[in-house]
């Protein structure tokens, strides 16, 4: 029987999960994914996580939870660096052990490390040491590592000719399928956070779709040319250090300086804390640029109803915003 | 230039001594108060961490007493540290004071350019000049922190301690009339004999606690609360496993490589968080490990609210907590911890070590019987 690999639906999922997948997949291993974002997942995370982690954190732990008795191996890499001189968040560095030392019996982890702050050289090492627990021939781990790539790229591909990654998970190893063409005043919308916010549709409660039922086209980070993204972080006083912090300033900016947009809605998890600086940054840099920015920030206790509320609101004050510019009310 | 510094516990006074020898006019922030924390609250975005707003609150203090340059240090991540000289100058621009935060960023391939903001800060090129003031300074930041040392070890001996509170409230309100590295490690003396000879009550056995976190708050009293004198007036002796004094040691005198205290504590943290999680989340876990192990009867976890590094630190802190049997506290400080249910946590937390302590001689007792 073949080892069965647990990958939680959760953090990283939508930047690597393809990878990974195929990767295991060609080495013969079993991939068993945890199920969508639901209710009990959610609460499971919040009872085994401590109090202060933010949401896709807790979140994390309900997924692995959901796992723990299925598989033989949870794959929770701890992505220390993924970019030279880059680093991730605190929570990531700390990841499988928030994670073991949280939740009882769970199996045993692959809690790679993956460090490639010193040189981009060591990605090599981290994937020999995963491929390593399936079988220790390096050849075969290498040639797997190869082909997964691929699919790796074919998947960021999709997402950067406009794709929502949600969709482009469930067809990356398809055919490549062509973006609809832009309608005619088809509003476009920047929305920014990070990618286990913005992609898992429970916690932020279908904002993806519930912003195209509007007629909007929604625009992410992912989907922005890296080379845009390094070009514009560099206008920071200061180094960005973190990678998905260069990568959401990178894309804003660029939107801002390059595209039309009517807006951008930023989704930060309460507590994180490098949304409370890349938040100030991509705001100060919209209100310069006179582009509409609202901030909607989502926890456990998040009520639907007030997200609709201010999704709404945003998206009148736009309408109007547009069809009114030019009229000043003579009565004050 | 008018020279001004957030507060960070005792190294206002290092900080105070080395410009002021070295020529600058110094203006200090008035030390932390609920203006302060009320200034910075209203100026700073709503979800940044505790110590950024303390530091805008210092700022604005220090800028309306006449200060138009800040000087601070900085970071290359992991931890949002890293960013606070950036947001701070765009915050204090965006309401209109018209300031320069110079910040010492470790080097991060320009070493060109701290040497360069080294130079602005200390108004001057000699770095014989430099090294020898910066060399008096690290004096005063270990003689101020085995000062703070002193008053905590006598504290829960002293027959009245507050006597203790007394003489250290002195020492800070006189810290500010004098001037120069000279007269400064003066009253440091003057006052370490003072606390010498406060009687103390040879019958007393203080129960011993390790407070470990974030840095900042661990240093900062107003941040904590006087985490301190109140664990000292309830009868224990306080250890800090963060200084100033152990800062310096680590990120200035054994640049690059980092102190041998620290490099112990990693090594002690390694069976529970064998990398790094920036800030001193490694720290953390390590010191705990160690006061564990130095037979300690209890710890205090402190840190604000949405600190990543701590976060994960606090995660593990409950496996160590286990296997060394040892009781461990987590408070978390934000602008709104009220001061009566952090008084009545502590007191639990006291009391149960007291109780704990009591148990165990019992059974020495019973076992002899």
């Amino acid at each position: 029987m073949s080892l069965k690999i647990g990958i939680p639906q959760g953090l990283f999922f939508y930047d690597y999960f393809p990878l990974w997948k195929e990767f295991f997949n060609e080495l013969g291993a079993e991939v068993v994914v945890s199920c969508k974002t639901n209710k009990s997942i959610l609460n499971h995370g919040v009872s085994n996580c401590v109090d202060e982690a933010c949401l896709p954190v807790k979140v994390y732990h309900g997924h692995v939870m959901e796992l723990r008795d299925k598989v033989d191996y949870i794959f929770i890499p701890k992505l220390i660096s993924i970019q030279e001189r880059e680093y991730g968040c605190p929570k990531y560095l700390g990841l499988p052990e928030m994670v073991g030392n949280s939740i009882s019996d769970i199996p045993n982890c692959i809690d790679v490390n993956v460090n490639l702050i010193k040189s981009n050289s060591r990605l090599m090492d981290a994937v020999i040491e995963t491929g390593k627990y399936i079988t220790p021939n390096v050849t075969n781990i290498k040639n797997a590592y190869k082909i997964a790539s691929k699919h790796h790229e074919n998947y960021k591909s999709l997402i950067s000719k406009g794709i929502i990654p949600i969709d482009a998970i469930k067809m990356y190893s398809g055919a490549s399928k062509e973006m609809r063409p832009l309608k005619d005043k088809e509003p476009v919308f920047m929305l920014v956070g990070h990618p286990y916010n913005l992609y898992d549709e429970y916690i932020n409660m279908n904002l993806i779709k519930k912003l195209t039922d509007y007629g909007i086209r929604v625009i992410t980070p992912e989907m922005i040319d890296a080379s845009k993204v390094d070009y514009y972080a560099n206008k920071l006083p200061k180094r960005m250090f973190w990678s998905y912090g260069k990568r959401l300033i990178g894309s804003s900016f660029y939107m801002l300086y390059e595209r039309k947009i009517e807006g951008i809605i930023y989704v930060s998890s309460f507590g994180c804390g490098v949304d409370s600086i890349l938040i100030d940054f991509v705001q100060r840099e919209a209100r310069k640029n006179g582009t509409p920015f609202t901030l909607l920030t989502i926890d456990e206790h998040t009520g639907e109803a007030g997200i609709n509320t201010r999704i709404e609101a945003f998206i009148d004050m736009i309408n109007r915003r547009k069809r009114n510019e030019n009229y000043i009310s003579t009565h004050g | 230039m008018k020279i001004t510094f957030p507060h960070m516990g005792n190294t206002y006074i290092a900080a105070k001594g080395l410009f002021e020898d070295l020529g600058n006019e110094v203006v200090l922030a008035p030390r932390c108060s609920k203006r302060t924390l009320e200034l910075g609250t209203k100026y700073s975005p709503e979800s940044i961490c505790l110590p950024l707003k303390i530091n805008i609150g210092n700022y604005i203090e220090a800028i309306e007493k006449g200060a138009d340059t800040v000087v601070i240090t900085g970071s290359c991540g992991p931890c949002r540290f890293g960013f606070y000289h950036v947001m701070e100058q765009a915050l204090l621009n965006d309401f209109g004071y018209d300031v320069k935060i110079i910040a010492f960023d470790p080097p991060d391939g320009k070493p060109m350019e701290l040497l360069k903001r080294i130079i602005e800060a200390m108004n001057t090129s000699n770095p014989y000049k430099i090294i020898k003031s910066g060399k008096k300074a690290f004096k005063i930041v270990c003689e101020s922190d085995a000062l703070t040392d002193l008053a905590n070890k006598k504290r829960p001996i002293a027959i009245n301690g507050h006597q203790i509170d007394m003489i250290i409230e002195e020492f800070y309100r006189d810290i500010e009339y004098t001037h120069g590295v000279q007269e400064i490690l003066h009253l440091i003396k003057n006052t370490k004999i003072r606390l010498n000879n406060v009687e103390t009550d040879a019958e007393k056995r203080p129960i011993k606690i390790g407070i470990i976190g974030e840095i900042y708050t661990i240093i900062e009293p107003y941040v904590n609360l006087d985490v301190e004198k109140k664990l000292g007036h309830l009868g224990a002796e306080v250890e800090k496993s963060l200084t100033p004094s152990d800062w310096a040691k680590h990120h200035i005198f054994s640049f690059p490589f980092g102190s041998k205290e620290e490099k112990s504590k990693w090594e002690a943290a390694k069976p529970y968080l064998s990398t790094l999680v920036g800030g001193h989340g490694r720290e953390t876990v390590g010191s705990a490990v160690q006061y564990a192990q130095q037979g300690f009867d209890g710890l205090v976890q402190i840190f604000p609210l949405t600190c990543m590094p701590e976060i994960v630190a606090e995660s593990i802190l409950p496996s160590i907590s286990r296997e060394h049997d040892i009781p461990i506290l987590t408070l978390v400080v934000d602008e709104m911890t009220g001061e009566a249910g952090y008084l009545t946590r502590l007191e639990a937390f006291v009391d149960l070590l007291k109780r704990r302590r009591e148990d165990k001689n019992n059974e020495g007792m019973l076992l002899r019987g």
